[in-house]
């Protein structure tokens, strides 16, 4: 943002010499937040403009949402310096109100205005926010199962993937075990084992538990592993000489200094573990996300497709930014970390 | 002064040295199966409260037998004692403060100092200790900052408030002031001298410094190139506060640094 204020103005010369630089930074602060306008009234315009070539029921409230969100636009950006904190972060994101307008109006002329790309495949924007408003419990069903399975999966395979981690990396026995058994099974993808799974375990709910457990475990056993492995033995000779038995070791010497590691094979995990999940809901189990978009290609509904694919990447999207908060507040201690 | 009354705080229950004998120890690593001697038949025997300097060549194994005193390891041949009873493993009546000051970077300084009494189960009934040992080194202040966030100094001076809050018998130094600035340097040397005498623990220090060895200890032994053996013996009869300029400490210099054969480089 820039720092030339009216007083700077007026102190540095006659007001003949100060007006052209006071106009230039007004444009600068507000002209792209007017930009994001017009391009949202470009789009609310598109919708209400010409005739739909299809029936959508949600054309003429999508345009004037858009027409609000243009007044809030404009109003926003120019009145930033009196919204404070929320008009500063308003006209840091004018930028991308401006592409985002730009990229409907171009979506909303293609496809329900002239028909340029191919229907049904490409469905305006009115027919997704028509999803949204119509088919709401069937989504939220399936968001509530996917969350379900995801969850208890995630939690289970991290946990056991934590404590085997911990365990080779502490014993020599244990390691002689479980590392050979891991080298064999961890690499496999796990969804390698779904026609296994779906007949051994009693439902395809348990299966899918144990599958997406199975993809997270592994990265989370793996790096857990390597991070209590490279400890320093510096901390443990301070330790040690300090009295400290070996339960005081592994619990407040090797797993607080291996947590960075321990937090990757996490954030890996849940990254596979989402593969895992739609694949499962696609093939075994009657609900979910994975299982609503299988549906809506079946039906040809696409519009439902994509409607689910948004609140599928905003759900996973979600859970890394929850993973990644949960680390910051645990790692406070650490420099550098990544923002997510 | 908040030292002051630190200090008095401490000195409540003050813990007078201990003695240590080092009775013909050897020792040796095994390095691609070839046996490597690093000790030969040392013998040392330090009285209650001595502060002993350990000087030597780099490398020649001074911190090999610091970590045999602390008991981290196991001499090859040899016995240690700590006022008659044999070491055998670490105990927190022997601490030792690192070259790195090797603070747990995830613990807050408050929680790096308390660490020794956590370990030991008795942290929640001396928490005073720990504010105490903080206030002694001159860091109240930063109690709740991350290893990260502090200086060299003062990264060591908590290591050195985390070795004190034990109370320790003996405290071992294993070249504590080597990565330090001179400047800080000789403020710290000055603080380790008055803690020794106000505490009365016996000190154990090594130091590849001729010269900080002869302001701080009243015993200095020079070792021998590796395996090291112990060279010469030298009491350094001197009042406390040292003069780093004394005639008499520039003449034992010059002896030392003969005996380490660095005669003509002086």
């Amino acid at each position: 943002m820039s720092t030339y204020s009216l007083s700077d103005g007026l102190a540095s010369g006659p007001p003949r010499v100060a007006r052209a630089p006071l106009l230039a930074s007004w444009v600068r602060e507000s002209g792209v937040g007017i930009l994001a306008s017009v391009a949202w009234i470009a789009f609310g315009l598109s919708c209400l403009w010409w005739e739909d070539v299809g029936d959508w029921s949600r054309t003429h409230s999508l345009g004037i949402a858009a027409l609000v969100i243009a007044a809030i636009a404009l109003f926003g950006t120019v009145g930033a310096d009196y919204l404070g904190s929320a008009g500063r972060g308003l006209r840091q994101r004018a930028p991308w109100l401006v592409a985002l307008g730009a990229f409907l109006t171009l979506w909303e002329v293609a496809t329900a205005k002239f028909a340029w790309l191919p229907l049904p495949f490409f469905p305006p924007p009115q027919s997704i926010i028509e999803v949204y408003t119509d088919d709401l419990p069937k989504l939220l069903d399936s968001v509530f199962a996917s969350v379900k399975l995801q969850l208890g999966g995630y939690l289970i395979g991290a946990t056991v993937g934590f404590l085997t981690g911990v365990s080779i990396g502490w014993s020599r026995a244990v390691g002689y075990w479980v590392h050979p058994v891991l080298r064999f099974i961890g690499p496999l993808p796990a969804t390698a084992w779904l026609p296994i799974a779906f007949f051994t375990f009693p439902s395809s709910w348990s299966a899918s538990t144990f599958l997406i457990a199975l993809a997270t475990g592994f990265p989370v056993t793996v790096l857990t592993w390597s991070g209590v492995a490279s400890v320093s033995n510096a901390y443990y000779d301070v330790a040690r000489t300090l009295g400290a038995k070996p339960s005081f070791l592994v619990l407040k010497v090797a797993i607080p200094a291996a947590l960075p590691h321990v937090f990757v094979g996490l954030f890996m995990g849940l990254g596979s573990s989402f593969a895992v999940l739609v694949v499962a809901e696609m093939i075994g189990v009657k609900a979910g996300l994975g299982w609503y978009l299988q549906w809506a290609q079946g039906w040809a509904a696409y519009a439902n497709m994509y409607a689910a694919l948004i609140v599928t990447s905003l759900l996973c999207s979600g859970a890394i930014t929850l993973l990644f908060s949960i680390r910051d507040r645990l790692l406070v201690w650490q420099k550098g970390t990544v923002k997510w | 002064m908040v030292a002051a009354t630190a200090l008095a705080e401490i000195d409540a229950h003050p813990a007078a040295g201990a003695a240590l004998d080092i009775e013909q120890v050897s020792h040796a690593f095994d390095i691609d199966s070839a046996e490597l001697p690093v000790l030969s038949d040392v013998s040392i025997s330090v009285e209650p409260g001595e502060f002993v300097a350990l000087l030597g060549p780099s490398g020649c194994g001074k911190s090999t037998l610091l970590r045999l005193v602390a008991g981290l390891d196991k001499p090859r041949s040899g016995t240690l004692r700590e006022d008659e009873a044999r070491i055998t493993r670490p105990h927190p009546s022997r601490v030792v403060v690192f070259q790195d000051p090797t603070l747990f970077p995830w613990r807050t300084v408050w929680d790096n100092v308390a660490l020794g009494l956590e370990a030991q189960g008795v942290l929640k009934s001396q928490r005073h200790c720990v504010d105490a040992a903080l206030d002694l080194v001159g860091l109240s202040d930063f109690r709740t900052a991350y290893p990260h966030q502090l200086s060299g100094g003062m990264a060591q001076r908590v290591a050195l408030a985390r070795a004190l809050v034990n109370d320790p018998k003996i405290l071992i130094l294993d070249e504590p002031l080597g990565k330090l600035d001179s400047l800080t340097r000789i403020s710290m040397q000055a603080e380790l001298v008055s803690l020794w005498q106000r505490k009365g623990f016996t000190t154990l220090l090594v130091t590849h410094d001729a010269e900080e060895a002869l302001v701080l200890a009243n015993r200095v032994i020079v070792f021998s190139d590796r395996p090291a053996r112990v060279k010469a013996d030298i009491r350094v009869d001197r009042p406390y506060p040292r003069h780093r300029g004394d005639p008499y400490l520039a003449d034992l210099r010059r002896q030392i640094l003969g005996l380490l054969g660095l005669d003509a480089t002086w």
